[in-house]
């Protein structure tokens, strides 16, 4: 077993009477693109901020390969930052910006400009050096930021909702760009979002962050497929979380359990359901057609409803609404509910 | 942004454009005027004669020259301590937030808002009380009060603007505190600092009323100026004077516009 990248001993994080970070005990192994998921607030930046420097716990420890970086200062520590709002310095040119750190620690001019044309080389922004900030496009400024950073072989990569300020199109090309990128420089990504899609593209594991603690660490599929907290089931995705008398009746125990829409098979009430799987009736409320795949709204319980997501591969639009109002047969294999445990079930 | 619909003003909009430019400076092409006549004692129209023999009397003039110097030494000083206390509370005013931080922001400013009149009469007495002798290290004081205002003004608007982050990103990147100030702070407020630094300077230099009351027994070039008006025999005298020191403002004023004007791509300029 390798010392993690990074180490958190229930590290915590007050401000006042709010504890932005709660106890948190997390490890981010060597050479990994790690996400911290979570809504606003839900203190995974301030997790980040803590590794970088720029704030220090109010107790507990961070350890960066196995050295104690709690109470060093942010340029004492061999870690860098994309930040959200790029932070470019405006008075200097994209090869400046990029060269700041060498430029810190007087690595000499040659030697700056060899690397600088090796890294844009690699954020594909070649002859770009002697252009400002300001001339840049959103896209072109965050390679820039990333080109900053990287260019300093930190022992880990920390980014604030980088993609953040991008549009769709764009952002989907960044992900996928920066995945490659973190594959080719081997080094440690730590990736701060709230698209749980994003974190779904990217990362080799996720924790997802919630008040101030981590609901659950895992990597993308099983934190999808098997959310461990009633929390996660609904930021990560959609679930239908069915709990109490109602999880009783399908499953024959009370346990809260979870069920991702686009495993639900929705059937006609006299079709046979097989020992293996979990089904309950209801009425279909309401249908949304969305193209790609519908949307439907079934009743199956006095205000509970379950939704369920089908792709349309033999239907069409006509087809879908013509369900509406009627009674239906809700069946999914019994390998796809996770119980839930943790708060909130 | 220039308007598309047309590229040449009205004739009416030139004529009031001229209007008001003759009404601001036709009061100094006046003094320039008199700086040349041979009418000793009055204004009269047309000059009776011309001569230069006046700005030869002028640089005679020992008491001129002391007035003079020491007006700029002091402006020089009190802009340059300007310049770092007025940096020095824009950032603590901008960076944390403690408490009273509002009640200090409003107190700095106050001196700029205060009547001169009382802000001297409040020195005199501080400097009567403590028993300062009166040097020119009281005008400096007493001008400092007004010019960290000015500095501090522009520096604080400029933070404002800049990105918060950039200070995280450059200690991120290995600079210590020492190091971020010199490559990133300074830049980015450097021509807020000579715009301040200008207006403190040129208040610094004219001040008359905050001077009576903290320079003893000294003069400074405003009060040279203003002493000599009761003697109308010197009067063309004077107007040299003018003559030279709009002479000698006109060119700092032109070259910061220069540098402001070669700089305005940079993010967050001031005007």
């Amino acid at each position: 077993m390798t010392t993690p990248a990074i180490r958190f001993e229930s590290v915590s994080r007050h401000f006042g009477e709010v504890r932005a970070v709660d106890q948190v005990d997390m490890e981010v192994r060597d050479g990994e693109f790690f996400s911290m998921l979570g809504p606003s607030g839900s203190g995974k930046t301030t997790c980040l901020r803590m590794i970088a420097g720029f704030d220090r716990p109010t107790s507990g420890r961070i350890m960066l390969y196995g050295q104690d970086v709690s109470d060093l200062p942010p340029y004492e520590r061999d870690v860098n930052t994309v930040f959200q709002d790029y932070a470019l310095f405006p008075h200097m040119n994209v090869g400046d910006n990029i060269a700041y750190g060498l430029m810190i620690k007087k690595v000499d001019k040659a030697e700056r400009t060899k690397r600088v044309d090796e890294i844009l080389d690699l954020v594909q922004l070649s002859g770009f050096a002697n252009r400002k900030p300001s001339q840049l496009s959103g896209g072109q400024r965050q390679r820039v930021a990333l080109a900053r950073a990287l260019i300093n072989h930190p022992k880990v990569l920390l980014l604030d909702e980088p993609l953040g300020a991008l549009d769709l199109k764009l952002r989907q090309q960044m992900q996928v760009e920066l995945k490659a990128i973190q594959k080719r420089v081997g080094i440690t990504f730590i990736f701060v979002t709230h698209d749980q899609e994003e974190a779904l593209t990217m990362s080799d594991r996720i924790a997802v962050f919630n008040e101030g603690k981590i609901e659950q660490v895992g990597e993308p599929s099983e934190v999808y497929e098997h959310p461990a907290s009633q929390f996660v089931a609904g930021f990560v995705g959609t679930s239908n979380v069915i709990s109490g008398d109602v999880a009783l009746r399908i499953t024959g125990s009370s346990q809260t359990f979870s069920i991702r829409p686009e495993k639900i098979h929705l059937g006609s009430m006299d079709e046979a359901v097989d020992s293996d799987m979990h089904s309950v009736e209801g009425n279909v409320r309401d249908v949304v057609y969305l193209g790609l795949y519908t949307r439907y709204l079934v009743e199956i319980a006095p205000t509970l409803d379950m939704v369920v997501v089908s792709q349309n591969l033999r239907t069409t639009s006509a087809d879908v609404n013509s369900v509406k109002g009627l009674p239906v047969r809700l069946s999914w294999n019994k390998a796809h509910t996770s119980v839930l445990g943790g708060r909130g079930a | 942004m220039r308007s598309r619909s047309s590229n040449s003003a009205s004739p009416a909009l030139v004529l009031g454009a001229l209007g008001g430019l003759i009404f601001l400076h036709a009061p100094i092409w006046i003094i320039f005027l008199y700086s040349f006549t041979t009418d000793e004692a009055t204004y009269t129209f047309p000059l009776p004669g011309f001569t230069t023999k006046w700005f030869g009397v002028a640089l005679q003039r020992a008491d001129l020259w002391s007035a003079l110097s020491l007006s700029l030494k002091v402006a020089v000083v009190a802009t340059a301590a300007a310049l770092v206390l007025g940096t020095l509370a824009a950032a603590a005013v901008y960076r944390s937030n403690f408490f009273g931080r509002e009640a200090i922001s409003l107190l700095l400013v106050l001196p700029i808002a205060l009547p001169g009149i009382v802000s001297g009469i409040a020195l005199r007495s501080a400097i009567g009380t403590l028993d300062i002798p009166f040097s020119y290290w009281t005008i400096v004081i007493g001008h400092a009060t007004f010019c960290v205002v000015t500095v501090y003004n522009n520096v604080l608007a400029r933070f404002r603007r800049m990105q918060g982050s950039l200070v995280e990103a450059s200690m991120d990147l290995g600079a210590n505190s020492f190091q971020t100030f010199r490559h990133v702070v300074l830049p980015n407020i450097a021509t807020a600092l000579v715009a301040g630094g200008m207006l403190a300077f040129a208040l610094s230099f004219d001040e008359v009323i905050v001077t009576t009351f903290t320079a003893g027994q000294q003069s400074t070039l405003p009060i040279w100026i203003f002493s000599q008006l009761v003697r109308p025999r010197d009067r063309p005298v004077t107007n040299v004077v003018a003559t030279i020191v709009v002479l000698i403002t006109f060119l700092p004023i032109f070259f910061a516009q220069r540098i402001s004007a070669s700089s305005a791509d940079t993010e967050g300029e001031t005007k």
